[in-house]
């Protein structure tokens, strides 16, 4: 077998200690990886060789749970799919910005949470049929509708890169209202009315200006500023057949 | 144990040097006060045009400084920034979906380019230009 390549690493992570910590500060950490390694590698080298007490969230280390967000060189990212070697000189290893920070890297996703659940994330049937009627069958082409909209993995990036959602937390965000999309947009749903007492508010799309940093940083490609767009598009539809067209519906 | 999560403010009046992206969108955002600039001198215009023909001559003689040929100069590109990037961004906002496919996203920007082009050529005819 060849030798694999290795390269020295540095890094600069914040700490922070709830039980004796008022501020966070950045420590330094030097280690060697692997050429190839990404930059969860690297972390995961500092907790096993230098500094057992460092925090922070992974399981799959494949792009997919979602769980090791954290923003690097002030641009959120997946730990598990930063590659090291994109980067010159010292790594500065941060928590999710726009989260409160539980500790070291690890942040509190409460929020996110509880939006999410807001914006009913779930297949609302307009009538429930009977197991014995067999499935709510759906097209390719009505599959295409949403499909992109279902491929997040709750990564929260998309918070950490909007703005909006850092000045005014009050905001549903990106990818709890992509979410309400992604059903809206689903053929065996009939919820999009009472999803829309969340989204067609202030909190809801309205909040977002449309900075776009949401789908940029996205690792699903998921697109949310996308979805919130369209869903600005059909709620300004539904006022004005509600306000201004007679016989409108309300 | 209990928790003590540290909550890191997002700074209200400098968060737009944090990231290239929000200046960018700062800089798009910033557009618009040439473009609403540009729409005050207009209404400016009109009111000197119902003034008379002195007033209106005289405005006409304004335009013509230097000062107000830089100012047409920002408001050009910054209209034409302003323009391009909305064009750029209607292909997220206004997909069409035909079967199982997409229209490709530069082909919804191209449309508004192209009828960009058009109405411009109808101004520009109606304003006696050809
Ligand atoms: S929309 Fe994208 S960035 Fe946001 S949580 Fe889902 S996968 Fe992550
Ligand atoms: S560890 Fe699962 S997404 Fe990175």
């Amino acid at each position: 077998m060849t030798q694999m390549k290795e390269r020295l690493v540095q890094l600069e992570v914040l700490r922070y200690n709830p039980d004796t910590d008022t501020e966070a500060h950045f420590q330094r950490y030097e280690v060697t990886c692997y050429e190839e390694g990404v930059v969860l590698d690297a972390l995961n080298k500092i907790k096993a060789d230098i500094d057992p007490t460092l925090n922070f969230r992974w399981s799959c280390h494949m792009a997919v749970c979602g769980s090791c967000g954290m923003m690097i060189n002030g641009e959120p990212k997946l730990s598990c799919h930063t590659f090291l070697r994109e980067y010159e000189g010292v790594i500065r290893v941060e928590p999710l910005a726009h989260f409160p920070i539980e500790r070291d890297l690890v942040t509190a996703p409460d929020d996110f949470m509880e939006k999410l659940k807001r914006v009913k994330p779930y297949i609302i049937p307009k009538e429930k049929k009977p197991i014995s009627e067999g499935e709510y069958k759906q097209t390719p082409t009505q599959l295409m509708k949403f499909r992109q909209y279902s491929m997040c993995i709750n990564c929260m990036l998309c918070y950490a890169a909007c703005p909006e959602y850092g000045l005014d937390p009050q905001f549903i965000g990106p990818a709890a209202l992509t979410m309400a999309h992604r059903y809206n947009q689903d053929s065996r749903d009939a919820g999009r009315e009472e999803r829309q007492e969340v989204v067609a508010t202030h909190e809801g799309v309205w909040t977002c200006t449309f900075v776009g940093a949401c789908s940029e940083v996205c690792p699903a490609h998921v697109d949310p500023a996308s979805a919130l767009q369209q869903m600005k598009i059909t709620s300004s539809i539904d006022w004005i057949v509600e306000h201004l067209i007679p016989g409108g519906k309300k | 144990m209990s928790r003590r999560p540290l909550v890191r403010e997002c700074p209200p009046t400098t968060w737009y040097f944090r990231q290239p992206r929000y200046l960018r969108y700062m800089s798009r955002e910033i557009t618009s006060v040439f473009v609403g600039a540009y729409c005050v001198l207009l209404v400016v215009g009109l009111q000197r045009l119902s003034a008379g023909p002195a007033a209106w001559e005289a405005f006409l003689l304004g335009l013509r400084s230097a000062d107000s040929i830089v100012f047409h100069l920002l408001a050009l590109a910054a209209a034409v920034y302003h323009a391009t990037t909305w064009f750029n961004a209607t292909q997220k906002a206004m997909p069409i979906q035909i079967g199982e496919d997409f229209v490709p996203g530069n082909v919804i920007s191209g449309a508004h380019y192209v009828a960009w082009a058009v109405l411009s050529v109808v101004i520009l005819y109606l304003a006696g230009v050809f």
